[in-house]
């Protein structure tokens, strides 16, 4: 029993005591205040899993954009009787689905096979040819990068989604975050300092993703959450829906990858092919605005619907 | 190589004992978060304690690490000190306003 | 020493438990709000501890996404709540 069993132990134990104290919690914003640390303390399971670019990505889309988006949620919806929950039969039925669910992942995991059957040996002997030395960001933006740009197409097409939520006379509009009266200014103190640490260290996570964990998505997310802090102090405005630039930032991520993609025919044969010389230099020029658009589309998408503006 | 030898045992000793020291006020900061009767001491014992832990663990792992991750380090430490500190005002003032002091 | 220094990882993480269990049964929402501040405390310091108790200083990155994101949350937190319009 090595003490590094120990603290694997601890962690999963205080994970399940949050997990089931998410569900008992009777207050709604008590549990969207659990749900974040339970995020935040999945990263530190990652990480002893040794899945470092897993727990960079949940550290930054757990407490940053999914925290964000369900404190906006709560924000907006009406008062909801916490007495009246779904019927008892109900509850118990999904309840025993879920642990079902989770019986049977668990039972999974560990009648694995010993080794359990992975292609990580081949994804890493590939490295070399691609160029990058972090075999997650291989496998996003060459070996898979056609998944990783259909992705982009699809957060764009869920941000279309988002917006066409909105009464017709809001369309054009702006959304709307949440709103804190600031008396002292300290959030807008700490607006002013922490943006621009965060966008270092995105800019950092970007660059060193091609040979360390890191990567585009985590840089976005940081800097999604940055974008979001400086609008709730106040110190930017939330663009308009139709605002042409916004627009523009939200597609250069897709077209970028559209635009290599095709390059791909001319230089290297086929469609998102790379040259072998040039490869990392590419991805990493198709990263930069990547990152950029799914910055904005996620803090769009976490800002909801436009509100309260007038058709342009 | 005796002064080698006393070198790395001196970095040891060195991390062993501001590492324990750091231990020491995260323990004392938890012992304030469950003992303090308000909100506001709590957060007090909280932010200042745990702050201080964390400066003594991130000093006795310096030694270990190379010049650039060294230099992360004491930048996470600084980053936490100050937006730590910082955040902390907003959630006392949320406290202070759900339970107004006499 | 790295086992060391997991023990004391271990430790704070224990601490973490004692703090969290403490935090979340507040009574208050500011109390709850406070289990942010202690991971952005507590996990940094595990996390740094693992990091050289391993030899991985990738593990630092995450400290340092750590760090920016619960301050983050608890600025997100404080400043989202009282936009509410349910009640604790």
């Amino acid at each position: 029993m090595t003490v590094a069993f120990i603290v694997d132990v601890g962690l999963a134990i205080l994970i399940l005591f949050v997990a089931g104290w998410i569900v008992a919690v009777r207050s709604t914003f008590a549990a969207v205040i659990g749900f974040v640390v339970y995020g935040l303390l999945l990263s530190l399971v990652w990480v002893r899993l040794w899945a470092i670019d897993i727990a960079l990505t949940e550290a930054a889309i757990g407490s940053g954009v999914t925290g964000a988006l369900l404190l906006r949620t709560l924000s907006r919806i009406s008062t909801v009787d916490t007495a009246q929950s779904a019927n008892k039969s109900f509850r118990l039925i999904a309840g025993l689905f879920c642990a079902f669910i989770s019986l049977a992942i668990a039972l999974v995991i560990i009648a694995l096979p010993e080794p359990a059957p992975t292609l990580a040996p081949e994804a890493s002997a590939g490295l070399p040819a691609v160029g990058v030395g972090n075999p997650v960001t291989a496998v996003l933006l060459a070996y898979r990068a056609f998944d990783t740009f259909l992705e982009k197409v699809v957060l764009v097409l869920a941000l279309v989604g988002c917006w066409s939520l909105a009464a017709d006379r809001d369309w054009g509009g702006t959304p709307v975050l949440w709103r804190y009266s600031d008396p002292d200014g300290v959030l807008k103190f700490l607006a002013q300092t922490l943006p621009p640490i965060g966008v270092l260290v995105a800019i950092y996570m970007l660059w060193t993703g091609a040979d360390n964990p890191g990567g585009a998505f985590q840089a976005s997310a940081m800097l999604a959450a940055m974008w979001m802090l400086s609008i709730v102090a106040g110190l930017t405005r939330m663009p308009r829906t139709n605002d042409d630039r916004l627009r523009l930032t939200l597609v250069s991520g897709a077209s970028a990858f559209l635009l290599l993609g095709f390059a791909g025919f001319g230089i290297a044969g086929s469609f998102l092919a790379y040259p072998p010389d040039y490869a990392k230099a590419l991805i990493v020029a198709v990263e930069i605005p990547m990152t950029i658009a799914v910055a904005a589309t996620l803090v769009m998408l976490v800002a909801g619907p436009p509100q309260r503006g007038g058709v342009s | 190589m005796k002064s080698a030898m006393i070198l790395l045992l001196a970095r040891d000793i060195f991390t062993i004992v501001t590492v324990t020291f750091g231990a020491f006020f995260f323990l004392a900061g938890t012992v304030g978060l469950i003992r303090f009767p308000d909100t506001l001491t709590r957060l007090h014992a909280l932010t200042k304690a745990d702050n201080l832990g964390l400066g003594f663990v991130a000093l006795g792992l310096l030694p270990w690490a190379g010049g650039m991750v060294a230099l992360k380090i004491v930048c996470v430490w600084i980053l936490v000190q100050f937006s730590s500190s910082t955040a902390s005002q907003l959630i006392a003032r949320l406290a202070q306003q759900e339970r107004p002091r006499a | 020493m790295d086992n060391f220094l997991f023990a004391v990882a271990a430790f704070v993480l224990g601490l973490l438990i004692l703090g969290l269990v403490c935090v979340l049964k507040g009574s208050t929402l500011a109390d709850r709000m406070m289990s942010a501040q202690l991971l952005g405390t507590s996990g940094i310091a595990a996390l740094l501890l693992m990091a050289t108790a391993v030899s991985e200083p990738a593990i630092i990155d995450v400290a340092l996404a750590l760090a920016l994101l619960a301050a983050f949350a608890s600025i997100a937190f404080a400043t989202s709540s009282g936009d509410r319009q349910d009640q604790e």
